[in-house]
């Protein structure tokens, strides 16, 4: 059976809902928007357009005078950029990652931290911080690595014990679940037998996008580049899924494996972004939700969108938090999600797909 | 006539429980075979066996595929249509159309020109022109069942396994269903293997009948050779009047109070007439 004529209206009407140019450029809007902010506005206001000749001036090949004194010109380059890129990675890297997980488990409420990243994270985090080999600060701080450690340890862990338990996608959660509980109760005791480290570890807890120039991000984007090359290149597969793992079969698709991949590539894009900046909540559920309620629920537009979306929202909550109490600066976690829930609540409010 | 589909000695167990015990089934091409049975008989395992869903003992040949092959390669010769499908919240039919196209085209590939083109000839086929940007979710159950077979044709697959396709539907949206399939096979030549529990539905639409039952293929033959009052009593414990029709037999299940009518009553132990 081969379709010979071409009905114009019919295949118009069957516009795939992929992701719409339209979509696009909102998302990278977005980003410009947000990073133009947070480059801009803090204790010390700069002009917008002198930021961007700032910029351009740093290109190989240009030179341009964007009337900016050295100090500026420093907080510019030295502060505010490498901590907006830090907070683009590591919205984009939570949201995808949050995308991917709620599209491999079909389970609207899959974070990142499902199979005990955010518990590992904290126990390496903690166990590292109360044995004193760091204070939590500097990309090649023992904290990171650890919390780092942690996370890659815990997916292991509960992918192992899922697949003993059965290999459905049921047993995998309740198996992160266990491993989860496991490690904050051994984070927990930790806490306890340390008191002294409180503070210190809470503050690690509660997640920051803070930096000491570039060493955070360099270290974070390889990371990223390979979640989200793996992650967007399944985009097709986790729709194919969306049909649930029996169905998926019959179309051709080995479900397991495409999971497995998918949820291993987030997963290590997620430890990453924990070591570098602790637990922030929130940003792997609600920007997926919102882009959803956007912009359809197809992964082909919901995956790339989170990225940018999440990038761009983890900029302004970092700009809130280190502008709101200045010169104090408030947990990250505490800012998304108290701009994000009220955020959520509007969206969906005003959208009437149906998304879950 | 080759056969398109033929499964010998088929064995599954699941859970310990041996579901399918030496299954000897086959349909030539562009044959429909209705597989009927008692709930818990083995009809959606066999055919779950047969999509290699389920691991299984015997032989399964699938005409034009090989021993060993991908899921694709068989998605592209059988196309499922499953009893309770999965509606992904927010797809819309045009997607859902498309996923048709996965063993063609393969996961990371954009659906071509030609898969749309496809959809779209599939789609004004089977009445659902107009509705490619509506949810899949939204539609009434006749719709739904439609939006189903559509992406199942668009694999284009020779062979159409359907489980139960008319639960959950009334009278005339089964008809309506069973109608197009038919239509369908004649059509493109597809070899048909459906589920069904109606047996009235399953005698006029087939070209054959296999009872499951108890995991075995208990008869297999034209419809007015399987479906006899004997038959139906012992597989279903069914008590049925079979009323013969132009177009097959008719099943008409009886009451206790009807037979004891309609009937001369059974003579007691001691022989009087009550």
């Amino acid at each position: 059976m081969t379709a010979t004529r071409g009905d114009d209206t019919a295949e118009t009407a069957l516009r795939a809902a992929g992701l719409r140019p339209a979509s696009l450029v909102a998302g990278l809007a977005a980003v410009v928007v947000a990073v133009t902010a947070g480059l801009t506005l803090g204790p010390v206001d700069i002009a917008a357009h002198r930021v961007v000749i700032q910029l351009l001036d740093g290109l190989p090949g240009v030179s341009l005078d964007s009337g900016l004194s050295g100090a500026h010109a420093a907080i510019v380059e030295q502060i505010r950029l490498p901590r907006v890129v830090l907070g683009l990675l590591v919205g984009a890297t939570l949201s995808m990652s949050g995308a991917a997980y709620q599209g491999a488990f079909r389970n609207p409420l899959a974070d990142p931290y499902l199979l005990g990243i955010a518990a590992g994270a904290g126990l390496g985090a903690t166990v590292a911080i109360t044995s004193n080999l760091g204070d939590g600060a500097g990309a090649l701080d023992p904290v990171p690595l650890a919390a780092f450690a942690g996370a890659l340890i815990s997916v292991t862990v509960s992918y192992v014990a899922g697949h003993l338990g059965g290999r459905s996608t049921a047993s995998l959660i309740l198996a992160g679940i266990a491993v989860a509980s496991f490690l904050t109760a051994c984070q927990t005791y930790v806490l306890q037998a340390n008191s002294d480290a409180f503070r210190q570890i809470f503050a690690w807890i509660l997640g920051r996008i803070a930096t000491s120039g570039w060493s955070e991000p360099v270290l974070m984007l390889p990371y990223f580049v390979v979640a989200a090359a793996v992650v967007l290149r399944y985009r097709r597969a986790l729709d194919v899924l969306a049909v649930g793992d029996e169905e998926a079969a019959a179309l051709g698709l080995e479900p397991r494996r495409v999971r497995m991949i998918v949820v291993l590539a987030a997963s290590l894009g997620a430890a990453a972004a924990v070591s570098v900046s602790g637990l922030i909540g929130f940003v792997g559920i609600i920007v997926p939700h919102a882009v959803r309620l956007a912009f359809g629920t197809s992964n082909r537009a919901v995956l790339p969108l989170s990225v940018l979306f999440g990038g761009a929202f983890m900029v302004v909550a970092d700009l809130a938090a280190r502008t709101a109490l200045a010169p104090a600066e408030l947990p990250i976690g505490v800012v998304t999600a108290f701009l994000g829930a009220p955020f959520f609540v509007l969206v969906l409010r005003t959208s009437r797909r149906e998304i879950w | 006539m080759t056969a398109a589909v033929s499964v010998r000695a088929l064995d599954v167990t699941l859970d310990g429980t041996h579901v399918l015990r030496g299954v000897d089934l086959a349909a030539a091409q562009g044959e429909w075979v209705n597989v009927i049975g008692p709930n818990g008989a083995g009809k959606t395992t066999l055919l779950r066996a047969l999509l290699g869903l389920v691991p299984f003992d015997g032989d399964i040949d699938i005409d034009g595929l090989g021993e060993h092959h991908r899921r694709a390669a068989r998605a592209r010769k059988l196309a499922y249509v499953p009893q309770t499908p999965v509606v992904p919240p927010g797809m819309l039919v045009a997607d859902y159309v498309l996923l048709g196209r996965t063993p063609h085209r393969g996961v990371f590939a954009a659906e071509t020109a030609n898969d749309r083109m496809i959809a779209v000839e599939i789609l004004e086929r089977l009445d659902l022109r107009g509705f490619g940007e509506r949810a899949v979710q939204s539609l009434s159950g006749g719709e739904r069942q439609r939006a189903v077979l559509a992406r199942a044709l668009a694999q284009q697959a020779d062979v159409l396994l359907l489980d139960e396709p008319t639960t959950a539907l009334d009278l005339g949206h089964q008809q309506d269903v069973l109608e197009l399939v038919d239509a369908l096979r004649r059509e493109r030549g597809l070899t048909v293997i459906a589920t069904l529990h109606d047996l009235t539905l399953a005698a006029r639409y087939g070209d054959r009948i296999a009872i499951l039952a108890h995991g075995r293929v208990a008869e297999t033959g034209p419809p007015t050779e399987v479906l006899t009052v004997q038959n139906i009593a012992a597989h279903f414990g069914a008590t049925v009047r079979i009323v013969d029709d132009p177009e097959g037999p008719v099943i008409v299940p009886t009451t206790a109070a009807g037979r004891s009518q309609a009937e001369p009553a059974p003579i007691t132990q001691n022989g009087d007439q009550p």
